[in-house]
Order: C-alpha cells, then structure tokens, then sequence
C-alpha cells in the first residue's frame, strides 16, 4: 500500500548515525571549549574525520564528484551537527558553499576550491549581504560573498577580517570587506539572483536543523541533571514543577522538528510552499531551542549559570543561530504576507 | 520521506469534498449539547452512516470503508472545511470503537458497532466520579456478580451528553478485595433502565452538556464487559491513548478554526494592531505545526509503531492552541465578544464566545493537562515518579 509518508528512509538514517558517532567520538563538549577557549585547531580533527566519511562533499553534484544529495538528506546530518555544538562553518561549507561554487563558479573557481573544500582541505563562509558580521572568517579559507546582487568567491587571503567578540565565542564573528576584481565575479551565464535566493533558504533550514540538534542536546542535558541532582532527599526531577517545565520543553521541540523536516522536504522537491516552510521551520526551531535554553538553565540552577558548567556553549549558540538567516521577527512576516 | 498525497488519496479527497458540498445541511443545527440539537444531529449522523461516511477507516462489514489512517485525516480536514456538523456519535466512534476492536468480542462488534456508527445507540464516557477525577483509580463504583451478569451500583459524573444518550461506558470494581487499578473491569451499561438515574448539568456555555448518573443495582449481562473481568484497567488506558490522541481531534479541526480566524482579520482589520496580527498568524503557524506533527505520528502507527505516552503531547499541544485561537478571535470582536448565540448584533452567530467556552474545557477533559505534563515527563523522559 502506498500512502502519504512523513518520514526518512534507512539510508538517511545511517548517514546520520555516521555523523553522530564521529561527532559522539570526537567533538565531545571539550573540544567546544577548546576551540572557546581559542584554539580553534582543536576542532581540525572531527572536521579531517567528517571529510573521510564522505560528508562534507555530499551535496556536490556528482561530476563534481559529490553525492548530490538533496537538502532533505542533509537535514538529519546538520541536526547531529547542532546537537555537538560543533565549532566552525561546516553546515554552511557543505549546505550553502560547495553547492553555490558548483553551479555558479567559474572553472578556475571550481578547480581552486571545490575538491579542496569536499575533501576536508578547506572551508567556505557565506556572507549574505544583509549581514553586518559573520562567523568563523578566522579560520576559514574562502569567501563566497552577495554583493550587488551576484555570487562573489573571494579567497580570504584577499578579504580584510575585523573579529568582533562574539557571546559565544566559538563563533570567532567578524566585520568582513573585500575590494571587488573581476576573479572574484562568478559566471555570468547561469542566474545568480535566483542561485542566491536559493542559497539563502538553504542557510536557512540548515540553521533551523542545527536548532533542533542544539534543542535536543540542553533537553538531554537538563534531563539527566534533573536526574541526578538531589535535593530534599530525592532527584529534583521528582519535583512536579520541574517535571512540568521540561515536558513544556519536550512538546515545544517536538512539534519544531517536523517542520523543519517538512521544510526539508519542500526544499528537496522543489514545492511553490517552500519559502514559507522554510520560514515556519526558522521560527518554530528558533523558538524551541531558545525556550528550551531557558528551561534547562533553570532546571540546572547556579551551576547553570557558570562558565564551568557545559549548558552555556550550546545555550549561546542557539541565541545566535536563532537569531541568524532571519529571526523570528523576520520569518513570521515572511509569513504573513502570504496568510493574511 | 514523500509528502504529496498519493493519486488514490486525492482521489478520496475529492469524493469526500464533493459529498460533503452536496450533502451538509446549508442551516447549521442548533449545539448538539441540547435536547433538540441532539435530535437533529442525529438526523445527520443517520445520512452519514447511510453514505458510508460514519467511520471511514472501520471494517466495510461494520459500515466503514476502510480508509487508511491518511485517509481519515483527509475526511476530516474536509468535514471541517465543509463546516458539516460536531459529531455526537464522537464517545462511540473514535473512543470505545477502538476499545471494542482491540479488546471487545466478535458478539460484541456485531452486535455494537452498527447501531453506534448510525447515531441509533448512542453512547457516553462514565469515568469520572465525584472523588474520582484525575486520580481515576480512586473511584468507588461496584460491580456485583449475580446471576447472568452484573449489578453496579455508584456514581458516575462529567459524562457528556448522558441526558440523551442511550448506552454508556466506564469503569467499576468488581474485586471489593483489591485496591487503586487492580480489580476493576470496564462496563458497557444502559443509561434508560431501571435502576439509572440521569441528572444534567448546566455547563460553561450553558448546554446542558454534562450529566451525573446515579446507578442503584443495576443489571448487566456478562457479555457486556470489555476484555477481561478485572483487567479492566488496561482496556480503559487504551480509550485514553485514543482520546488523547488523534482520534478525537485531528489537525482538520484546528486548521478550520485557523482559517476562519484569518477571515475574522480581514473583517475587523481596523480593530488590529501588530501584536493580534502577529497572534492571528501564529495561529495559523500552529495549526499546520500540528497538522504536520500528526502526519509524521500517522506514518508510525502505519508502520505499526505504537505511540503511547506521546500523545499526551498531542493532547497538551491541541488544547492549549485551541484556546490561544480562540482568545485572539475573542480580542479582534472587541466588546461584542459578549453577545450570545441567537443575538442579532452577535459577530459571525456568537460562535466565538461559544467555541471559547468550549476550548476552555479542553485543557480539562481527557486527562488534564497537569496529568498529561506529569506523563510527559515520567514516561516520556524518564524522570522519576517520587
């Protein structure tokens, strides 16, 4: 029987448990640290593994020697990705970059990056240009840049980068300029209007994913600590107000990640419903990981509220992201002009 | 992942449409909370059955046409879309049905689920009691064996339209030697017999909606207890999945109130400002977050995956929405929000006020939603229970 199916087939699935076992071995909470604590080499090694499996250049088209996969296949990767916090531009490398420098760069352009990139050696960021300041342009090696409209790839040897502190610190933001050459155009025989466009939803729904991932990682957080600590002579999960606060939180994620998948889904085949999908995935991924930050910061109490404690790495990243590619502010207008 | 209906299911989608377009009532009934409004529901629920739209994923043998859970959620978005009457065979179809095809005897589905599916036996929840609300288990009702049967003796409270209906289900003690969920066996029993009396009860909204029901020895036959004599427990928890679930409100019914909230906007527009708008669109927002949430749990019961504790969040999700709907609606009418049904100045017959009142209850009925949070967390999570 064939019907209307909401949910990911086995390949999928072992894709993402690919990454999530890399990313379980070597991007453990300690790295993130590292690379906060400024060493962002730290994170050179799960990013050299993540290349072996094949993941980074998945959504190269297949001459280019990719797998072509589509943004539904990279969703449940990207959640993993979100769920270790994993510093650097990875998700927007491998969502955003190498797709836009396949279909839009010039050959010289492709044969400088695109192998690079796929295989681990180098690393993309994507400056929109409605963005005052961006991520990790320290240790990136390539700039694919909108301006005027049309796709740029600008080496970052060529990029002028004033780092501005960032909260969470493994985010390394940056004011970025370049002064613009004809190298830097990329082709002008495809639409780079509509190829931005595109990029742009793409951006994202990866970060609405990584929300998820970031969502579930402080809930199994707050869970286990809930567990663990005592007060009272029993677990403070005993306890109907923190029980109640964390199934608040458990509902709110739930009902963002399927429509964040849906979202995927849309983008993938191409629905005339995918920018508003696209939209409501950022909003409902953005509120829950933000409302879940709260809940678990609450339930872990004071040591919550230290930088020993691990919770403030993932909570800062979901302030940030969830702030990213549009906030909700933003999105729910996006919807709204098509509802009402 | 493949999220376009298929060819047969949009072709059921259109014979669902164009029947409903042909056939609901163009005047809408009165509640089917009253007395007379329950008669004309009735009237329809007979020409639903007799279309063979009553319950559409049933067996055809019990006058079903066998839809597929994807299919049941395409009748209902478009019965709710066709604005086609509240169900009053509800209590029967999309709760004890369920208990009866999972626990009920083959006597017991010829002989029940016909009648119940054309609104000729109508049927009522008895669970709670006056010191039996959230903590069921701590209900008092007997059961006693006689010969043949039964005799239960008790009272039961909160059941929904018990003034009108005929049958009702529930719950009593038929091991006096055994404590909380043990001993207890789940009862089929009739409300007009000797021995029952029914008292309505004015609710919110002023329906007479409720009814308390006084049972003095009454006699059932053996052969109507559900599933195992007192092992009545398990059955009965089944009932709740259901009602907590999808069967008692699918994604359809929100996104109908959705959509008629958008409408309400553009009417009253000039009463807006930025935060009702923005409210008017979460809304919308929440209703397809729940319509795609129920999607993805109907692709896990279709793969035989039981969901269990997690339509608690169903259930927390759909009511606290419900009521969020409604009180946006409720401050884009402004101060005629007051007028009742029937008032001539009322905006859109008073429906707002009324389905308010409504959408109040929901947070309350089928577990309340401190019971379902407290589910959430012990079963779903994990967290201890003392």
């Amino acid at each position: 029987m064939t019907a209307m199916r909401f949910a990911f087939t086995d390949d999928q699935k072992m894709l993402r448990d690919t990454v999530r076992d890399v990313l379980q071995r070597e991007c453990g909470p300690e790295v993130v640290r590292s690379v906060w604590e400024g060493r962002p080499e730290a994170a050179a090694a799960v990013w050299a593994t993540l290349a072996e499996t094949g993941v980074i250049g998945m959504t190269a088209s297949k001459d280019a020697g990719g797998l072509a996969m589509s943004e539904l296949d990279s969703i449940l990767p990207f959640e993993e990705i979100g769920y270790a916090a994993l510093p650097g531009p990875l998700v927007d490398t491998i969502a955003v970059g190498i797709p836009l420098l396949d279909a839009a760069g010039t050959n010289s352009q492709k044969d400088q990056w695109l192998e690079s990139v796929a295989t681990g050696n180098g690393k993309i960021i994507v400056a929109f240009e409605d963005q005052a300041v961006v991520p990790y342009a320290d240790s990136a090696d390539v700039l694919i840049a909108e301006r005027g409209g049309a796709p740029h790839c600008v080496p970052m040897s060529e990029v002028s980068v004033v780092p501005e502190p960032s909260v969470d610190r493994a985010r390394q933001l940056a004011r970025i300029d370049f002064e613009e050459s004809k190298a830097h155009r990329m082709r002008d025989d495809v639409d780079g209007h509509a190829l931005l466009s595109l990029a742009k939803e793409r951006a994202t729904l990866a970060t609405a994913a990584q929300l998820v991932g970031l969502s579930r990682r402080m809930l199994d957080m707050a869970v286990q600590y809930a567990k663990d600590r005592e007060q009272f002579g029993k677990p403070i999960g005993a306890q109907q107000a923190v029980k109640h606060r964390l199934a608040n939180a458990l509902i709110q994620q739930e009902f963002a990640r399927p429509m964040v998948y849906r979202a995927g889904w849309s983008m993938a085949t191409s629905q005339t419903t995918n920018e508003i999908d696209v939209s409501l995935a950022k909003i409902y991924a953005g509120e829950a990981a933000t409302f879940v930050a709260k809940q678990a910061l609450q339930v872990h109490g004071a040591i919550g509220y230290t930088i020993e404690c691990d919770l403030h790495m993932w909570m800062k990243r979901a302030w940030a992201l969830a702030a990213t590619r549009g906030d909700a502010a933003f999105h729910r207008e996006r919807v709204g002009r098509q509802v009402l | 992942m493949d999220l376009d209906f298929t060819a047969d299911e949009e072709a059921f989608r259109k014979e669902c449409r164009a029947w409903l377009e042909a056939n609901v009532p163009t005047e809408a009934l009165r509640s089917g909370d009253t007395r007379e409004g329950f008669r004309q529901h009735i009237a329809w629920e007979n020409v639903l059955f007799d279309a063979g739209w009553a319950a559409v994923s049933w067996p055809k043998r019990y006058g079903g046409r066998e839809a597929s859970l994807v299919e049941w959620l395409i009748f209902e978005e478009e019965y709710y879309r066709a604005r086609a009457p509240s169900r009053v065979t509800q209590n029967g179809i999309f709760l004890l049905a369920p208990t009866l095809f999972e626990f009920g005897t083959d006597e017991q589905k010829e002989r029940i689920l016909r009648p119940m599916a054309r609104g000729d036996v109508t049927w009522a929840q008895a669970w709670s009691e006056p010191n039996a609300g959230s903590d069921l288990a701590a209900l008092t009702s007997t059961a006693r064996r006689v010969e043949g049967g039964w005799r239960l003796t008790g009272q039961k409270t909160w059941s929904t339209r018990a003034t009108f209906c005929d049958m009702a289900y529930g719950l009593f003690r038929t091991d006096p030697a055994q404590t909380r969920h043990r001993g207890l066996s789940y009862f089929m029993f009739p409300l007009r017999t000797e021995g029952v009396t029914v008292r309505g009860v004015d609710r919110l909204d002023g329906d007479e909606g409720f009814a308390e029901i006084f049972l003095e020895d009454v006699f059932v036959p053996a052969a109507d207890i559900i599933g195992e004599v007192d092992q009545g427990w398990k059955v009965a928890m089944a009932t709740t999945s259901s009602e907590r679930g999808l069967t008692l409100r699918s994604p359809g019914r929100f996104m109908a109130t959705a959509s008629r909230l958008v409408d309400l906007y553009h009417r009253h527009r000039d009463r807006s400002d930025p935060v009702l708008r923005d409210q008017v669109i979460q809304a919308w927002m929440d209703a397809q977050a729940y319509r795609w949430f129920t999607f993805q749990t109907v692709t896990r019961m279709m793969q035989g995956e039981s969901i269990g504790a997690d339509s608690s969040m169903n259930k927390v999700f759909w009511s606290e929405m419900d009521v969020r709907t409604h009180e946006t609606a409720l401050a884009l009418i402004g101060e005629l929000l007051e007028l009742d049904e029937g008032a001539e100045s009322a905006v859109d017959q008073g429906q707002w006020m009324k389905g308010f009142q409504f959408a109040l209850a929901g947070p309350i009925y089928a577990g309340t939603n401190e019971i379902q949070r407290n589910i959430i967390a012990e079963r779903v999570l994990g967290l201890p229970r003392k």
